[in-house]
This record gives C-alpha cells, sequence and structure tokens, in this order.
C-alpha cells in the first residue's frame, strides 16, 4: 500500500514537472511571436482590404474606422451579425465602403465577398474571401484562380439596369463559364445586393 | 550513449529515408499525406515542419526518457510533441504567415500524425539523443520527399505546373519562379488529379514503384551471390 501511494505521487509530481516545463515553454514561444502574429493578421487583412479600392483614392487605416453594421443591415447581406463596414476616407471625406457581403446561395455553400463601392455608387472592386465552390469549375469566381471578378469594376445600379445584372446565360451582362453559372449567379446577385444597400443607407455611409 | 559513428549514422539514415519509409512503406500519417500533396510547395512545406517537429521531439524524448517512469510514457511523450507542435506553429504563424494560411489545421495536426509518436515509443525511447534527432529528422525527410513526389506529380498532371505557390514562402517576387510546363494561357486542368482521389492514386503509384526498386535490388543481389545460375525470377517486373 505504501510503495503504490508513493509511486502515484511520484508519477503525479514527473507528469505536473513536464506540465510546468513545457506550458512555460509556450508560453514563453507565445509571448515572443504575439506582436508579429498580430501586425500578420492586420497587415493580410489591410491588403485584402486594399485590393478592393484603387490604390491612392483614400488615405486612412480602414481597419480604424469601421462601422458596425446594424444586425438589420447585417441580415440584409446575408451576412451574420456583427458584420462590418470599412469607410474609406480621403482629406476627411468618405469616398468610398468596403461592404462584407455573402452570398447565401452558391453551389456548395455561402460565398462570402468583399465588395468596395464608392459614394456614387460605383462598384470599385469585388474579391471572393471564402468560398467552397467546385475546384476547377466553379471556383473562378475567386480572383486567384482568373480575372472574371474585375467585370464589375465600374459597374452600378444603373449600368447595367436591374435586369442586366444577370449572367449572360440568363439574358444579363456578366460572363460565366458554359457549365459553371450557379457560383457566378450567386456572386452577381450579391453584388447588386450590396448596390441596392449602398443606394438605401447612403446618407447613414457617406453622410449628406 | 557516446556520438555515434558514421556507419550508425548512416544506417539510421537509409533505414529512416529509404527502407522505413514512413509514407511508402509504414503508410503512416496518411490524413495530411493525402491532403496536403496537392502541390510540392505545400506537400514540402508540411513535410519540413514535421521533420522539424520530430527532430527536436526525438532529441527531447531522448534526453527525458531516464526519467519518465514507463506507465506515463505515452501522456508525457504526447505533452512533449504537442508543446512543440504549438511552438512551430506560432513560430510559422510569425514568419511564413502566408504559408500558414494554408496548410491551416494541418501544423497542429502533426500532434496528432502517428508518425510522430511511433518514433518517439520505437526509436526515442530506447536511443541516444543524437541518435534519436536523427532518426525523427530523417524520418521526417522520408516522409518530406514522398509528399514532394506526390506533390510534384499531381501538380504536373493536375495543372501543368511546377511549385505554384512558391510565393507563399518567399514573397511576391517568387512568383515568377513558377515553372509552367504545360502553358498557363491554355488553361490545361485534370481535376481528378488534384481533388483526394489523385493522391490515393498518386500515392499507390508510388509504393509500387519503392516495391518494384526493391525487388529489383533483391533480384540483383541474388543473381550476385550465384552468379553461375540462371535467374527466372526477375520476371515480371520488366512492366513496373
Amino acid at each position: 500500500m505504501k510503495t503504490m501511494l508513493k509511486n502515484s505521487t511520484r508519477g503525479a509530481l514527473t507528469l505536473l514537472a513536464f506540465s510546468v516545463v513545457f506550458t512555460a515553454l509556450m508560453a514563453g514561444t507565445y509571448t515572443f511571436t504575439r506582436n508579429i502574429v498580430q501586425k500578420n493578421e492586420l497587415d493580410a487583412k489591410t491588403a485584402l482590404l486594399a485590393q478592393v479600392l484603387p490604390k491612392g483614392s483614400y488615405d486612412n487605416n480602414l481597419l480604424q474606422d469601421v462601422k458596425a453594421a446594424s444586425s438589420a443591415d447585417c441580415k440584409r447581406l446575408n451576412n451574420e451579425a456583427g458584420c462590418q463596414i470599412y469607410l474609406a476616407k480621403k482629406d476627411g471625406k468618405t469616398v468610398a465602403a468596403v461592404i462584407e457581403t455573402v452570398a447565401p446561395d452558391g453551389y456548395s455553400g455561402k460565398i462570402k465577398l468583399l465588395v468596395g463601392v464608392n459614394r456614387d455608387g460605383v462598384v470599385q472592386g469585388v474579391r471572393v474571401i471564402a468560398h467552397k465552390e467546385t475546384p476547377g469549375l466553379g471556383d473562378y469566381i475567386d480572383a486567384a484562380k482568373s480575372a472574371w471578378s474585375e467585370q464589375f469594376g465600374g459597374k452600378s445600379l444603373t449600368n447595367p439596369a436591374d435586369n442586366g445584372w444577370k449572367v449572360k446565360k440568363d439574358g444579363g451582362q456578366f460572363d460565366s463559364t458554359a457549365g459553371a453559372t450557379i457560383s457566378p449567379r450567386a456572386v452577381v446577385k450579391a453584388v447588386h445586393n450590396v448596390l441596392g444597400f449602398v443606394n438605401e443607407q447612403r446618407a447613414s455611409l457617406f453622410g449628406a | 550513449m557516446s556520438i555515434m559513428s558514421w556507419a550508425e549514422a548512416k544506417a539510421i539514415i537509409h533505414n529512416s529515408i529509404w527502407k522505413q519509409n514512413q509514407g511508402v512503406v509504414a503508410i503512416l500519417g496518411m490524413c495530411p499525406v493525402l491532403v496536403m500533396s496537392n502541390n510540392i510547395i505545400n506537400g514540402v512545406s508540411l513535410g519540413l515542419a514535421t521533420s522539424l517537429v520530430m527532430l527536436v521531439s526525438g532529441a527531447a524524448i531522448a534526453a527525458i526518457r531516464e526519467f519518465v517512469p514507463n506507465e506515463l510514457r505515452s501522456p508525457i511523450f504526447i505533452l512533449i510533441i504537442a508543446a512543440l507542435v504549438t511552438m512551430v506553429d506560432l513560430l510559422m504563424n510569425s514568419y511564413v504567415h502566408d504559408l500558414y494560411v494554408v496548410l491551416g489545421i494541418f501544423i497542429p495536426l502533426i500532434t496528432t500524425n502517428c508518425i510522430v509518436l511511433a518514433r518517439a515509443e520505437a526509436f526515442a525511447s530506447k536511443n541516444g539523443v543524437a541518435h534519436s534527432a536523427l532518426d525523427g529528422f530523417f524520418m521526417g525527410i522520408g516522409l518530406t520527399v514522398v509528399l514532394g513526389i506526390l506533390g510534384a506529380g499531381r501538380e504536373l498532371i493536375g495543372k501543368g505546373t511546377l511549385l505554384s505557390g512558391i510565393d507563399l514562402v518567399f514573397g511576391p517576387a517568387a512568383k515568377s519562379w513558377v515553372i509552367h510546363v504545360i502553358p498557363a494561357e491554355w488553361n490545361y486542368q485534370f481535376l481528378l488529379a488534384i481533388l483526394p482521389p489523385g493522391a490515393f492514386i498518386g500515392l499507390g503509384f508510388l509504393i509500387a514503384g519503392k516495391m518494384a526498386l526493391d525487388r529489383r535490388a533483391e533480384a540483383r543481389a541474388r543473381l550476385a551471390a550465384k552468379a553461375a545460375e540462371p535467374a527466372g525470377l526477375v520476371e515480371g517486373q520488366s512492366h513496373c
């Protein structure tokens, strides 16, 4: 009995010692890398946001001029509550907004998008930031795979008119690849939806 | 245990990379092998991360093996491996962030890669620090080679490129290093190779290829041994 107790105590203490040492090592690495990791994440996000706005069209830090959208607005954008809108400013005047939106009807689930719209309601850029579309088939909506998403630049609610906001196959103005129209259809619809949203919210987004 | 001799080191390296290659002989660690081998860069990067973890974990486990009660072996080994993987995870997140985003969940999963624990149990718990470090590292390299070859094949057949995604490791300037074996304008794609089935099929060919080479070497050794006798045994492998 005594030796058993002694053995278990010894075992427990050994485990404790190892846990302490290796936890300390992990904590040390964490402290050492924390700032770099944070900076990397911010840089990655800034770079992503910069992709949907023309270079030099704004002079603020987008990550600092964030407007938390109301839950009704997020719902309007098919996004989860707590979605954000980044405001691009030049000389203190809001010139464009970067809106996080979701195309809920992709071929395999949600397609997450960033859409840059200027104060005249003209699309500055569209980027797919997360999707599960079929590799090699529907994934050409991703800027990393093809230039497809660039055709949104310069489009607005009046250019084309409502009935033009469809893929060509459905009688609209947007290109799509034969055999893979579900993904682009979803994106076109989502971008159109964002433009409608910006139009309604113009006052609250851009002031006057 | 004294520092090993060159012959010992050679034996360990040969055993790790060829004889007991964890990818095509032991067939361990299939989860990352199948998923991350869709191109060379992903495969080799994950392989090197695993090698690094195995180098350090081998050394660490060999160093403390005398203090670990036999019945507490597994929890302590796992604790050490998990701690090391966490450290590698944090370091990769800081210094190769883009690649870290691509490899994603497979870095923390190195913890559960049975190769790491298998070598800890089978080798590091019974051998010296230098030997164990070498064994761990080259077991990892053996896996890296498999991941690299499989990645190259899948990338080449699937997309007609080699080294795509190299800019994730060396920065945007490296984008021009990508080799387009099939011109990029052709938009060549063969999905089967890129998707998971391609990994299974490719791995099957690698295993077969390794076996064929082994058998040929065996047959040749046998031939050399009884040089006088005619050998009809080698037939049947010629199609490989």
